[in-house]
């Protein structure tokens, strides 16, 4: 199973488009960690719309996946849990502490637009091109 | 598909001839039976309403109500022998049992009348036959299974509308019980109100991860304060969706928190630290318009990118 | 009732998916149908990764008109030690977040565990519609 992952200005967004193997995850946490690494992203979007389960594994998939992206300079937003998934992920236990979550694709890449803008105003590194309104043409 | 009567009718019947006349259908014997049944209508209506009255049933409608109802009953339980078909008996049963559930109309009652039905139409088969035992046995046998299907779909469409009722109502408590109110745009507020057990726990974490995805919220206020006791269980379940509701990316705040609700979820050993919890509820809205204004403010403040 | 062997990663989606299919045919609500194929998955993917093969069977039962979903794992792998502490949340022997085993017991209605020490696993989990 092949997740797409599209690089949008400063940020990579890696859209889960049906359920994954171990494997898979496994082969996602990769491909991630090193796209980052890549391309410098300031940000990594994991949108998990077309995902009904998050079990244990694939949360702590997605926990390493912040960390690890974390060290080489991206913050990582998940995006997309549904009502249902959520309610059963806190129930089984997990409730991705330490990880920040929005809403859906538009809410997360506005967090990361506010992040990048308060960043900016500090001084740091700018950021190289518009936001939500390219989404539908992401590599456009 | 004749029910056999045998061992009911008597001996001195002159059997062997009747039988061999058998040949006359159970149709035909109903037609007869429904021409009967049309002819004394006005006689045979007014005995039943009598007896629906006399039986103390459908108490909570006015004798000229249940006249009325008793017509059409009466119509549409002739049009089903006469037809066979029970679809409109069974429309009509539905559109009956909804005008008379709120009343307080109770499935005995409706059962009841049914068969009062039943045992004053063949009470007047009894007497227009009598002459001729042989006949009245096949009458009925034609009658009978007619009539139980009568009454089976007037008292099972009853009591499927009834419970379809009862259902409906318990979901508009549930409804009512635990609002999820939008008081502004990106703002829920869920006021809790009385006693939470765990089932309805659970049914408000749901109504509300539902409406933070449905009204795009970005803050909740959970409002606890007409809360007057919570268990662990569900002291368990606020943190829970404390927690579901940050996943879907939304900051809660809880006000009105009681010192002993405080002391259970210290107790099953939630860090209060952890929990945006304010006084009370306009202190949660203030704060809750803080976080939603500081993004705006934040963002008024820049300019705009190309 | 579903028997869905256990030997690689994609059996766990399948189980999973059975699973929700069995939830739909029994009339649960999504929100139980997604207990229910968490669940279901914690106990594949131990299975798995602690015996390498096994199997899930999955019943629909009925008592007294209330419908219910049975999940049975089971494999002939190395059993469990400490049952005990195998239940607790964070306990893991594998650098896991040892919340599989907790976590079903909070997702599912009933659960029972019962392992023998070389000899194998097996765990019962009821998930009953909610009335
Ligand atoms: N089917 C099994 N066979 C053997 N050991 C098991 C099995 N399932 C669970 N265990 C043991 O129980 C521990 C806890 O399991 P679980 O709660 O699922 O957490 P995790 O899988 O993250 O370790 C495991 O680390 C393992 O030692
Ligand atoms: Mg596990």
């Amino acid at each position: 199973m092949d997740v797409p992952v599209l690089k949008q200005g400063p940020y990579l967004i890696a859209t889960v488009q049906s359920a994954l193997t171990d494997a898979d995850l496994a082969q996602l946490r990769r491909t991630l960690v090193e796209q980052v690494g890549r391309y410098r992203s300031r940000g990594l979007i994991v949108d998990v719309t077309a995902v009904d389960v998050l079990d244990s594994f694939a949360c702590r998939t997605l926990r390493d996946i912040a960390h690890m992206t974390g060290f080489r300079g991206a913050e990582t937003v998940i995006v997309g849990i549904h009502a249902d998934l959520a309610f059963a992920m806190v129930q089984l236990g997990l409730s991705l502490e330490g990880v920040t979550t929005a809403l859906d694709l538009e809410e997360g890449l506005a967090y990361l637009d506010r992040k990048q803008r308060s960043v900016k105003a500090l001084g740091s590194r700018p950021r190289q091109s518009a936001g939500p309104r390219n989404l539908l043409h992401p590599r456009g | 598909m004749k029910g056999s009567k045998g061992p009911a009718a008597p001996a001195s019947a002159p059997l062997p001839a009747k039988i061999a006349i058998g040949s006359e259908s159970t149709t035909s014997l109903l037609r007869e039976l429904v021409a009967h049944l049309r002819q004394n209508r006005t006689q045979l209506r007014e005995e039943w309403a009598r007896r629906i009255t006399e039986a103390e049933l459908l108490t909570a409608m006015t004798k000229e109500e249940i006249f009325a109802e008793a017509t059409s009953v009466y119509d549409n339980y002739v049009e089903a022998l006469e037809t066979g078909t029970f679809e409109a008996l069974q429309a009509y049963a539905r559109n009956l049992s909804e005008r008379i559930i709120p009343r307080g109309v109770e499935t005995h009652e409706v059962v009841g009348i049914v068969l009062l039905l039943r045992d004053v139409l063949a009470r007047s088969l009894f007497a227009k036959y009598q002459g001729d035992f042989t006949k009245l046995n096949r009458i009925l046998d034609a009658y009978e299974p007619a009539a139980n299907r009568i009454a089976n779909t007037v008292a099972v469409g009853f009591v499927q509308e009834r419970e379809r009722i009862i259902r409906e109502q318990q979901e508009a408590i549930r409804e009512l019980s635990t609002p999820v109110l939008q008081v502004r745009e990106r703002l829920l507020i869920l006021p809790i109100i009385g006693v939470i057990d765990p089932q309805r726990a659970r049914q408000l974490t749901e109504q509300l991860l539902r409406g933070i995805r449905t009204n795009r919220a970005k803050v909740v206020v959970i409002d606890i304060t007409g809360v007057a006791a919570m268990d662990a269980t569900v002291a368990n379940h606020l943190v829970q969706t404390v927690e579901a509701s940050r996943l879907l990316g939304a900051t809660v705040i809880v006000t009105g928190l009681s010192p002993e609700i405080a002391q259970t979820l210290v107790t099953i050993g939630v860090d209060l630290g952890k929990m945006t919890t304010v006084g009370d509820l306009q202190g949660g809205i203030e704060e809750a318009e803080r976080l939603l204004g500081y993004k705006v403010v934040h963002f008024a403040g820049e300019t705009p990118e190309a | 009732m579903e028997h869905i062997p256990i030997r690689a990663d994609t059996d766990v989606l399948a189980a999973r998916q059975k699973g929700r299919a069995l939830g739909l045919q029994a009339g649960f609500s999504s929100i139980d149908i997604t207990l229910l194929a968490t669940a279901i998955s914690e106990l594949a993917r131990n299975i798995l990764l602690y015996a390498h093969e096994g199997e899930i069977e999955l019943r629909l039962l009925n008592e007294g008109g209330r419908r219910g979903i049975m999940v049975i794992a089971r494999d002939q792998g190395p059993g469990i030690v400490d049952i005990e502490r195998a239940l607790q949340d964070g306990f893991s022997t594998s650098g896991g977040l040892g919340l599989g085993l907790p976590g079903v017991k909070r997702l599912m209605d009933t659960f029972e565990l019962k392992s023998t020490y070389g000899a194998g696993t097996v765990v019962t989990a009821v998930k009953w519609e909610l009335r």
